[in-house]
């Protein structure tokens, strides 16, 4: 309130000398320090990462902060290796249609558990998240002996169709809670303007979701893109192999030589397009994971 | 344009409950309806139940000739307000009014000419590219009348349109959403739970009350000729007054004193002439300061005044009626809905009366008042059931 007749009161303004804006107090130091010190400790295996990707043979096994020749030779070996760029290729199909699928089918689930009268809604939704509780090993071994029996092992249809099932549930518990959120008066505006329901939800509803779809999206792309365990244990080759798993199977030189390198510089590459869109989404990703649990 | 039938129309819910009971309307080509009722009369269930909202459990609807009881909203060719104006946040107001026309597969050139002749009308010209989060109360609910008017359908249905604008703005769109429906000569169907919007709208206005219709007619012809207690209650403001009496012979016992029942009382009077109670209902205009009018015919009598209320043109004068009170059920659930039940009474057997006098009267609160009650316009009820006796 001080602040405010400061222009009434310039002489006891100018006495004060350490007169601070009262309504942003200042950081303290050492709350700076805390900061910088997480920072650090969280991005500096990532550093370390982008380091050992820019050094080559007897560099490996040094410690230095810096690269002592800096190289890209890493990056140019990748990117002539077939198995690299086939499986990243994999990867972005794999990915994106898994995004997609998860988004239409479970947009759908979202709105009819949003919308619908029906008995046990909440069991439904319980039921529908506990299946993203199970352990995915638990599930690797029966669907590699299922996809052999059914011809869907070493597929890209076989790899999408696992990823659904985790992220199906988070789809579907995320866009819930926001067409909850949206007015049933504007479905019933839109009804009464011409639409069936179908061109409601098309064009009301889900430009409306556009957050919750967008987070739910980005959730779905990076945990199919990151998925390791299922895409080793389903793929044999380059067929449907992706990129995590393709990084398993890289090779030295020699019998001997660890590809170190090579292995950091490939998943630089891949950590790279989820940087971007989560730099990109950031703003999105946080209101879509708070929007609906609090009414605002 | 085309006249709205509801025969015998009914809404029942699965566990049994009736929120419409088989009410009939016809509503005229052109006509400006309005359902009005104490909140939860099921006024806006038979709303959404002409729009399709909600479904018909039983009875007939006809809109222009047809039965569309099994028609979806969008095969009705009816346009609704709602009362928070549903306006699509994602849409300039532009492709909100444009958007039905959008679905109609109308060509752009058409959409833009009809959605400027509505911006027109509306005084909307200059904010048809802006999005509705940017705009006040009263152009949101302007844009939603624009997304009605556009369409030109056969019906226009506006689910309480006024209640979320301040009072005044209330007003000025009152006569805005008149001027708009005489205009265009549209049907239209008005559901609100202010008597002044349904007074001050409607061509005809039908009172509802517990999922049945009280009574339809003209504004006037509710306000003069009330059925029963109920309409009686509700329509009006300050609402009125209501006290037990007695006919015996040619004269009438009021709490206030007995006077003979006027000719113009009698003419319309029911029954068999023989002695009985009668609920006694007088508006508040009804009285008057014996001193500002002493020639006015009536019965006189003198009044404590506790609360004087000056309204600059007029002045409403509270006095309490001692073994004034009525007991009924239509006049309980009148001060229910109204909270009015919930206030402290000053005594157990009286019943506090509002009165409007000339605004040059002399009452003061606190002081005795003469007043002078013009009898020739009082109403009297049927203390069982609550029926008028002096309706035609």
């Amino acid at each position: 309130m001080e602040a405010a007749s400061i222009p009434a009161a310039p002489e006891r303004a100018g006495r004060k000398v350490k007169r601070r804006d009262p309504a942003k107090p200042r950081t303290p130091w050492w709350l700076w320090l805390a900061v910088a010190a997480i920072v650090v400790f969280c991005l500096f295996p990532f550093y370390w990462l982008v380091n050992t990707s820019l050094k080559t043979g007897a560099d490996l096994s040094t410690a230095a902060l810096v690269p002592p020749s800096p190289t890209l030779e890493n990056y140019e070996a990748i990117f002539q290796d077939a198995n690299f760029t086939v499986a990243l290729k994999n990867s972005a199909i794999v990915a994106l249609v898994t995004t997609a699928l998860s988004l239409v089918v479970g947009s759908f689930c979202a709105y009819a558990l949003a919308r619908l009268k029906m008995k046990r809604k909440f069991l439904i939704l319980a039921i529908v998240l506990s299946i993203s509780t199970f352990p995915q090993i638990a599930i690797a071994a029966p669907i590699f002996k299922l996809w052999r029996d059914v011809g869907l092992y070493n597929t890209i249809p076989g790899l999408v169709i696992p990823y659904l099932t985790f992220a199906l549930p988070l789809t579907i518990y995320i866009l819930t809670s926001f067409f909850k959120e949206i007015p049933k008066d504007l479905e019933e505006a839109a009804l009464v303007d011409g639409a069936t329901n179908f061109e409601a939800f098309r064009k009301v509803v889900v430009p409306l979701a556009a957050p919750g779809l967008a987070t739910a999206g980005i959730l779905t792309f990076i945990a199919a893109w990151n998925e390791f365990l299922l895409a080793i244990t389903l793929t044999s080759s380059t067929n449907a192999r992706t990129v995590p798993a393709a990084i398993a199977f890289f090779t030295g030189a020699t019998q001997f030589e660890q590809p170190l390198g090579t292995i950091s510089a490939a998943s630089v590459v891949i950590s790279v397009p989820l940087i971007l869109l989560v730099l990109l989404f950031q703003k999105r990703i946080v209101a879509g994971l708070t929007a609906g649990a609090v009414k605002g | 344009m085309a006249e709205i039938q509801l025969q015998q129309i009914t809404k029942r819910y699965p566990d049994g409950t009736e929120a419409v009971k088989q009410i009939s309307l016809d509503i005229a080509d052109g006509e400006f309806m309005i359902l009005v009722g104490p909140s939860g009369c099921g006024k806006s269930t038979a709303l959404r139940m002409i729009a399709g909202l909600e479904e018909i459990s039983d009875g007939d609807l006809i809109i222009g000739g047809e039965r569309v009881n099994d028609l979806a909203p969008r095969d009705r060719d009816i346009a609704m307000v709602f009362q928070n104006y549903a306006l699509y946040p994602h849409m300039t107001v532009r492709e909100n009014m444009g958007f039905a026309l959008k679905l109609a597969k109308e060509d752009s050139g058409e959409i833009d000419k009809r959605v400027d002749e509505a911006a027109r009308i509306l005084d909307l010209q200059d904010h048809l590219e802006r999005k509705p989060a940017n705009l006040s109360g009263g152009q949101r609910q302007r844009v939603a009348m624009g997304r009605a008017i556009v369409r030109s359908p056969k019906a226009f249905l506006m689910d309480e349109p006024l209640s979320n604008l301040d009072a005044k703005l209330r007003v000025q769109m009152r006569t805005e959403v008149s001027r708009i429906q005489k205009r265009l000569e549209t049907t239209t169907v008005y559901v609100t739970h202010d008597q002044t919007e349904a007074m001050t709208l409607g061509d005809r206005v039908a009172v509802m009350r517990g999922g049945i219709i009280q009574q339809v007619d003209s504004p006037k012809n509710l306000y003069e000729r009330p059925e029963n207690l109920f309409v009686a209650g509700f329509i009006g403001s300050p609402s009125m007054n209501f006290l037990p009496g007695r006919l015996e012979g040619d004269s009438i016992k009021l709490p206030f004193g007995d006077t003979p029942i006027p000719d113009e009382v009698r003419a319309k009077l029911k029954g068999d002439g023989k002695a009985r109670d009668v609920i006694v209902g007088v508006r508040p205009e009804h009285f008057e300061d014996a001193i500002v009018e002493p020639d006015k015919p009536g019965l006189r009598f003198s009044a404590p005044v506790s609360v004087v209320e000056s309204m600059g043109s007029e002045l409403y004068a509270y006095f309490e009626v001692e073994h004034g009170v009525v007991d009924s059920s239509d006049l309980k659930e009148l001060a229910a809905d109204s909270g009015l039940q919930d206030l402290p009474r000053q005594g157990d057997d009286s019943q506090q009366v509002v009165a409007r006098l000339a605004a040059a009267s002399s009452a003061k609160a606190g002081e005795h008042a003469e007043m002078v009650l013009d009898t020739r316009h009082i109403q009297l009820f049927d203390p069982s059931g609550g029926k008028s006796l002096t309706a035609e």
